[in-house]
């Protein structure tokens, strides 16, 4: 059993929370994840450790509720438990000096995005920092990686905040001026998103980390369920990623796989939850 | 009482038929197929053993389960002391009375299968077995020594950790159980089915290590939450049960279609999720009219015969060799059969065909037929020349084997290894760390439950020694 010291809501369906996790906080490095499971009998759910407090012996993870699951976990209130936090997973993201970063979010992912933007802010990278999101509301994290970023970019697609459009307008100028071009794009989000990052950084020959989010069963390289296409090859995303090079991932394949059990898991929501979530 | 009888009495009994569920209900709910023995079956089949002196049986058992001796009690209608035989010699009888191939280890030794049947050892075993388990009480607690003051740290809750525990934990050492998933068991709860192996055998057997003093830490990935370092430096010693769970891709075209699983995910899904089978569970699962399962072990048997369960009209092995060449257990096999099953021999799948969705749509296969013998004496399978055929299906599941699983050795540069990754050790199972011992499948790659149990054994003897001459 695993405490959760505090639940915040950040935006609409996505909740912030500080767990105690004391091995876990004291041996995660960025880009890892965990898999947690709110009580017995949900699935087994992977996120990304947002942060971590090893002398308090906490981590934050920062959860979007878009089914079953998940709507259990942010469910939990501060001074419940979690029955099952496992971690931390994956490999961490291979940190450097590349001079200039940018660091690319879109979506929950800008909470993924974000113990990378600040691991490569500590290394010494000037980031600059686009996150975007379907409107005001639905931006996180924007105080916390602008206090790390030399520059933060917000897009919203209905213009409510920031540039109107997609995180993808602002990268097309940095990659174009020379004097702001990047040595490396970090890119986490939905596919379309990190499809679009490494297809704008390609002809650049921009070194492009995306951080892919197959469905996960067991996260320790057990199953086989995570494997993705990477320069032709099958990888399981849990022990060989989640972070791999943009330029060589097979996005239609992750979207395709995604979404095998979109028909079973919308009836499920319907049933437990009585109602379809965004 | 069997005491007077005669031999040729004992000749005359023929060998009992466990009940089974009726194979066409069976074959649609995961409820145990075999149903147990009644006490006046056990009895009989018990008087059928003829007590040999030179116990042919003893030396079929991996573990060398004292087997006349445990039948004889129970032929005198004394269970307590049939249980109390059977339990000294084997942590799990009632695991092994279930899953062991019996008619390739104990039964194909014992001299009455020479002109005949076997005694059904098996079923001998599983009866004892869950009449312990039904009467603890009876039994009553076990005499513990005191406590040692030494610490020993498992790495895996399978069968091999689970017996090095129990045997640790029994010479007054202090034991902790780390589990990377989230349950106890191993391959016995997410790999083999509830319809072989109900997993309340599983749950009662931990709740008898947890009697013992045993902890169980599950959520703990050993090379990962914490290192093998780690682990020396907070325990005397360490024995490394984490299995060969790594799934061998069959790295043919189509592989990444959606409704193509390794048996692994798919046997996960339904037995430790509870997809498919738990109405509580919120793991899914592609079900399919058509499944196709390739591979010729008892992984690939549980697999389709889980695949009826979930309500597959067509369930097919498909094997590149013939069906004698299956190293399924026997029992595995016709229970499948009787299942609606359907065997496609001698053929190999060479690629996968997907629709306009991205979803598996046909299995494209060569037939084959058997060549010379290879080194390993069977006769290897050539590809039929412009025999290739699609077979219709919507979920392919492979079952063509597993290896050993690099996460925590990978961590432990300090650990030998031998070629194909598993932990190299000495015949006590000591790896080339001093203190740090390994067995089960990570040290033989997928062997038996018992041969993994008989590791754990002899490992923990070896740190009970290792422990005293500290
Ligand atoms: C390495 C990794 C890190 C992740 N980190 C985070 C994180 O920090 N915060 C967060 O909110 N989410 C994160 N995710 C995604 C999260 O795991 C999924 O949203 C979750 O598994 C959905 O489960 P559910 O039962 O609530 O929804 P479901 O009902 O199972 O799924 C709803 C829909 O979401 C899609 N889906 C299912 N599984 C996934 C998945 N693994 N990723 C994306 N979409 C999925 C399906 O199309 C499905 O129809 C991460 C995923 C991975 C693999
Ligand atoms: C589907 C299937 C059917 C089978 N049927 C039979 C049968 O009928 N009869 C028979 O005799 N044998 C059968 N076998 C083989 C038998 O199950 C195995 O040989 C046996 O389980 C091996 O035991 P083990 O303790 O070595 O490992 P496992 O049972 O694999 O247990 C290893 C445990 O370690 C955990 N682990 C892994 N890595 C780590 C880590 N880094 N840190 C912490 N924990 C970790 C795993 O999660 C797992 O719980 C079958 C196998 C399968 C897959
Ligand atoms: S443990 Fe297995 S091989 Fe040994 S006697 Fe029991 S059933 Fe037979
Ligand atoms: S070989 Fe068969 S008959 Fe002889 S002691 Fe063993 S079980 Fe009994
Ligand atoms: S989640 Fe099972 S192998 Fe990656
Ligand atoms: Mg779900």
């Amino acid at each position: 059993m695993f405490d959760v010291i505090s639940n915040e809501v950040l935006a609409p369906n996505l909740h912030q929370l500080v767990v105690r996790a004391p091995r876990i906080a004291s041996s995660r490095l960025p880009g890892q994840f965990v898999i947690v499971r709110a009580e017995a009998g949900e699935e087994r759910i992977p996120l990304t450790i947002g942060d971590a407090d090893a002398a308090a012996g906490t981590i934050t993870l920062f959860v979007q509720a878009i089914g079953a699951s998940t709507q259990r976990i942010v469910a939990v209130p501060a001074g419940g438990r979690l029955r099952d936090v496992a971690g931390p997973l994956g490999l961490p993201t291979h940190i450097r000096n590349w001079g200039r970063v940018a660091c690319i979010g879109g979506g929950v992912g800008t909470a993924v995005l974000f113990p990378l933007a600040k691991a490569l802010a500590e290394a010494g990278n000037e980031v600059t920092t686009i996150i975007g999101g379907r409107s005001a509301r639905y931006i996180i994290l924007a105080d916390e990686l602008g206090a790390l970023s030399r520059e933060l970019l917000v897009t919203t697609e209905d213009g409510s905040l920031g540039v109107q459009g997609f995180v993808t307008q602002p990268l097309e100028g940095l990659v174009a001026d020379p004097a702001r071009r990047p040595g490396a794009v970090f890119a986490v989000g939905p596919v379309p998103m990190m499809r679009a990052v490494a297809e704008l950084t390609r002809p650049h020959g921009i070194e492009t980390v995306v951080s892919l989010n197959p469905i996960m069963i067991d996260g320790t390289g057990m199953c086989g369920g995570c494997r993705v296409l990477v320069g032709g090859e099958a990888k399981f995303a849990c022990v060989d990623g989640p972070e791999f090079d943009g330029h060589l991932v097979d996005f239609d394949n992750l979207a395709d796989r995604l979404a095998t059990y979109r028909e079973s898991e919308a009836s499920h929501v319907c049933r437990v939850a009585g109602k379809e979530v965004a | 009482m069997s005491t007077g009888m005669t031999t040729r009495e004992r000749l005359a009994i023929d060998r009992v038929h466990m009940v089974e569920l009726d194979a066409d209900s069976r074959s649609r709910n995961f409820d145990e197929v075999n149903r147990g023995l009644t006490p006046e079956e056990a009895v009989r089949e018990a008087q059928r053993c003829i007590r040999c002196t030179n116990r042919q049986c003893v030396a079929g058992c991996p573990v060398g389960v004292s087997i006349p001796e445990f039948i004889t009690a129970l032929a005198d209608g004394n269970l307590r002391e049939a249980a109390r035989i059977l339990t000294r010699d084997n942590a799990l009888p009632a695991v092994c009375g279930r899953v062991c191939p019996q008619e390739t280890q104990c039964e194909a030794r014992c001299v009455r299968g020479i002109k005949g049947e076997p005694v059904a050892i098996g079923y001998l075993e599983r009866f004892v077995a869950d009449w312990a388990t039904a009467n603890v009480a009876e039994l009553g607690d076990e005499p513990l020594p005191p406590p040692t003051g030494r610490r020993v740290a498992v790495v895996g809750c399978g069968p091999a950790g689970l017996t090095a525990a129990g045997e640790l934990a029994r010479k007054g050492h202090g034991v902790t159980i780390f589990e990377a998933l989230h349950d106890t068991g191993g391959v016995l709860r997410y790999g083999i089915p509830e319809f072989r192996l109900p997993k309340t055998i599983i749950d009662a057997e931990v709740a008898r290590l947890l009697a013992l003093g045993v902890t169980v830490e599950c959520n703990v990935i050993i090379g990962k939450t914490l290192t093998l370092a780690q682990l020396r430096e907070e325990f005397d010693a360490v024995f490394i049960a984490n299995g060969a769970g790594l799934p061998v891709m069959l790295s043919i075209p189509g592989e990444n279609l959606k409704g193509v699983y390794s048996a692994n995910e798919y046997l996960t899904r339904v037995n430790l999720m509870g997809a498919g089978r738990d109405p509580g569970s919120t793991t899914p699962i592609i079900a399919g009219k058509r499944v196709a399962v390739i591979g010729g072990g008892n992984t690939a048997m549980d697999c389709v015969r889980t695949a009826r369960r979930l309500g597959a009209e067509r369930a097919m092995i498909i094997y590149r060799r013939s069906e004698e060449q299956m190293p399924a257990r026997v029992e595995e096999i016709k229970h499948a059969k009787e299942e609606g099953v359907e065997f496609v021999m001698l053929t190999a799948p060479i690629a996968i065909g997907g629709d306009k969705d991205g979803w598996v749509a046909t299995l494209r296969c060569l037939r084959m037929e058997l060549g010379a013998p290879d080194s390993s004496g069977r006769r290897s399978p050539v590809p039929v020349e412009g025999s290739a055929y699609d077979i219709a299906v919507d979920v392919v599941v492979n079952a063509v084997g597993t290896r050993a699983n690099p996460l925590l050795t990978a961590t432990a540069p300090e650990l030998k290894l031998n070629r194909w990754g598993n932990i190299a050790t000495d015949d006590n199972g000591a790896t080339s760390v001093a203190g740090v011992y390994a067995g089960g499948d990570i040290v033989r790659g997928g062997a038996t439950v018992i041969l993994a149990m008989g590791d754990g054994k002899q490992a923990a003897a070896a740190i009970h020694d290792w422990l005293n001459r500290r």
